[in-house]
């Protein structure tokens, strides 16, 4: 790094245009990141706080949307609750409703219908859990402060069902970018089956419900249990919870017009990198016949220029990540946008070892330079 | 073999070497036939006009080509037997060279241009001093090239091809950028160097000002070498 580290010193006029232009490309790598982590807590992180490891949706259920459009009967559940290797098999609804706060502001609800008490009950940050209360439900954290509180009633658009807040979920909770609200599955199926009445939810109207759908049984099993025999006996398609991200609506298309725009934001990474050493190597080209004709090896000329490249990929773009996570901060609520360590570590090291991957084409060229153009009868 | 006297080994010993450049009708024979011998210690100046083949002898010494035929023996060394990499090393170790205006790395100071060599040859310790003082140096050892004059910057060239202590110094036209007091200084200093420090010097000059200061001058003309003449000189 002798050469290297005094190099950039020297042109380090060049040397920061080109530093600021990959700090550049870091802010819009931790942009692009932390939008992506946004939208896809804004899609599934309903889901992702969940215990389930997998969901089983009706056999035949398309993908997209899945949750939405599968329906599971009391006989497929029953399947899975007898079948060996799953820990737990329980029902759950969901469908996206509209309603109307008491102080007439609109809102719109994911209701996950769950078994009161059940593995899927979430955690509460405050108030009580879901119970056998028929009309209360649990709803995303990210609701309180904005007109929704404890004992908050929401009415239902078209079927008037009143629907009361008894607690808020530990950390957001949303599906398809709609709030959360876990209630009952049994107020789930009422409102499912189209049986609800103006106003709060009765234990009458549940006695009388002969409704035993659900839209996916949720599970949780170990990994080494063959779900997929289960589903063939239960009539059920099963998917991982990951995979099952999929089917919320929306998600498969945003994550990949996203992870679309970062690809190519590391390939012109990559591109921009390796041009500005193609031309760096080039003007040094004679510099380098001088070195190589004293007998430096192209070993050493290789690691001198890598580690060159090495050190500004690193410096700017660890600038670059953190003028972008400064700039997060300043992001509008209304953006569906998270910085987690993670994606931005991952995207941090993609940008360095892209760049790196295409200054590495770029300074192959040193190995070609003859020495003998370094004496002066051959220039 | 041991021996009570002492006897001037050779550094360069070129025999009947032969090398041709170019393709089809452009090919050319640089060098025809070429012998040399220069033991260490002496200071040889090859002089001849553009395109005679001057620095194809430097090349074909400096382990930078590889003879067509004939033999090229370095303290020793057949260069014919060494591969890119083992000629590499050899060239490290065993010669320096002096380029036209002593083309330094523009963005190392004169002592760094000297410790570069040393890091070079796997030496990291190098103490460019001495040496920057040996060439009058030493008062511009931060300086870089940019910041030199041709004059300087050729005697910091010659301080960085002695770091690694070679057997041969090989002289490309270094005087070819200076005025005619610097070219005396120059070559005055590269001879004192050959003596001084009992290394081979084979230096390749249009500048017959200088040959004063050479020991042995000898002539290239299309390619093969002949004794100088002073008629010869234009």
């Amino acid at each position: 790094m002798f050469l290297a580290v005094r190099e950039l010193r020297f042109a380090r006029g060049r040397f920061t245009l080109m530093g600021v232009v990959i700090a550049l490309i870091a802010v819009l790598v931790v942009l692009l990141s932390g939008l992506s982590s946004g939208l896809v807590n804004d899609g599934v992180s309903g889901l992702k706080s969940m215990r389930a490891t997998a969901f089983a949706f009706d056999e035949g259920t398309i993908t997209d949307n899945a949750f939405s459009r599968s329906l599971v009967d009391g006989e497929q559940l029953a399947a899975w609750r007898g079948a060996d290797g799953v820990d737990e098999a329980e029902p759950m609804g969901v469908s996206i409703v509209n309603g109307t706060t008491g102080d007439d502001e609109q809102i719109d609800l994911t209701l996950f219908g769950i078994e009161p008490g059940g593995f899927l009950d979430p955690s509460v940050s405050s108030g009580a859990s879901v119970s056998d209360e028929l009309g209360g439900i649990v709803v995303s954290e990210s609701l309180e402060g904005e007109g929704v509180e404890l004992g908050t009633v929401v009415t239902l658009d078209r079927i008037g069902l009143e629907l009361t807040v008894v607690g808020f979920t530990e950390g957001q909770a949303t599906f398809g970018h709609v709030d959360v609200a876990y209630l009952p599955i049994d107020t789930w199926r009422l409102i499912a089956s189209n049986t609800a009445q103006p106003g709060a939810p009765t234990a009458d109207q549940i006695a009388t419900l002969d409704y035993e759908y659900s839209s996916v049984v949720a599970l949780e099993a170990p990994a080494a249990t063959d779900l997929t025999a289960i589903d063939a006996a239960a009539g059920t398609m099963s998917m991982s919870r990951t995979e099952a991200f999929n089917a919320s609506p929306g998600y498969e298309a945003e994550t990949l017009t996203l992870m679309m725009i970062q690809v190519f934001l590391y390939a012109i990474c990559a591109l921009v990198v390796g041009a500005f050493f193609t031309v760096w190597t080039i003007q040094r080209t004679g510099e380098i016949a001088i070195l190589r004709a004293v007998g430096a090896s192209r070993a050493y000329l290789l690691r001198d220029s890598m580690a060159q490249a090495a050190i500004l990929l690193v410096g700017f773009t660890a600038i670059g990540i953190g003028a972008g996570v400064g700039l997060g901060a300043l992001m509008p609520d209304a953006m569906p946008f998270d910085l987690e360590a993670g994606p931005i570590a991952i995207a941090s090291v993609l940008t360095i070892v892209l760049g790196l991957i295409g200054a590495a084409a770029a300074v192959l060229r040193i190995s070609r330079v003859d020495p003998l153009t370094a004496l002066g009868g051959q220039r | 073999m041991t021996t009570t006297t002492r006897t001037r080994t050779a550094a360069l010993d070129i025999r009947d070497v032969t090398l041709e450049r170019g393709d089809g009708d452009t090919r050319i024979r640089a060098l025809d036939g070429v012998s040399l011998t220069v033991p260490s210690g002496e200071f040889v100046a090859i002089v001849g006009p553009s395109g005679s083949g001057k620095s194809s002898l430097l090349a074909v010494a400096g382990a930078l080509t590889t003879a067509d035929s004939g033999t090229v023996r370095v303290k020793g060394t057949d260069l014919a037997t060494l591969g890119n990499n083992a000629a590499a090393r050899f060239r490290r170790n065993t010669i320096g060279f002096v380029f036209q205006s002593g083309n330094l790395i523009p963005a190392l100071s004169a002592a760094d241009q000297l410790r570069l060599a040393g890091r070079i040859a796997g030496n990291s310790s190098v103490d460019p001093a001495a040496l920057l003082e040996a060439v009058g140096m030493s008062h511009r050892a931060n300086h870089r090239p940019g910041q030199l004059s041709g004059g300087e910057r050729q005697r910091v060239g010659i301080a960085r091809a002695l770091v690694n202590s070679p057997a041969l110094l090989l002289v490309d036209e270094p005087t070819a950028a200076l005025d005619r007091a610097r070219s005396h200084e120059v070559v005055q200093l590269l001879a004192d160097q050959a003596h001084r420090s009992d290394v081979a010097v084979v230096m390749v000059t249009h500048d017959h000002d200088v040959l004063e200061h050479c020991d042995r001058v000898l002539e290239m003309v299309d390619g093969t070498l002949t004794p100088y003449s002073v008629s010869s000189r234009t």
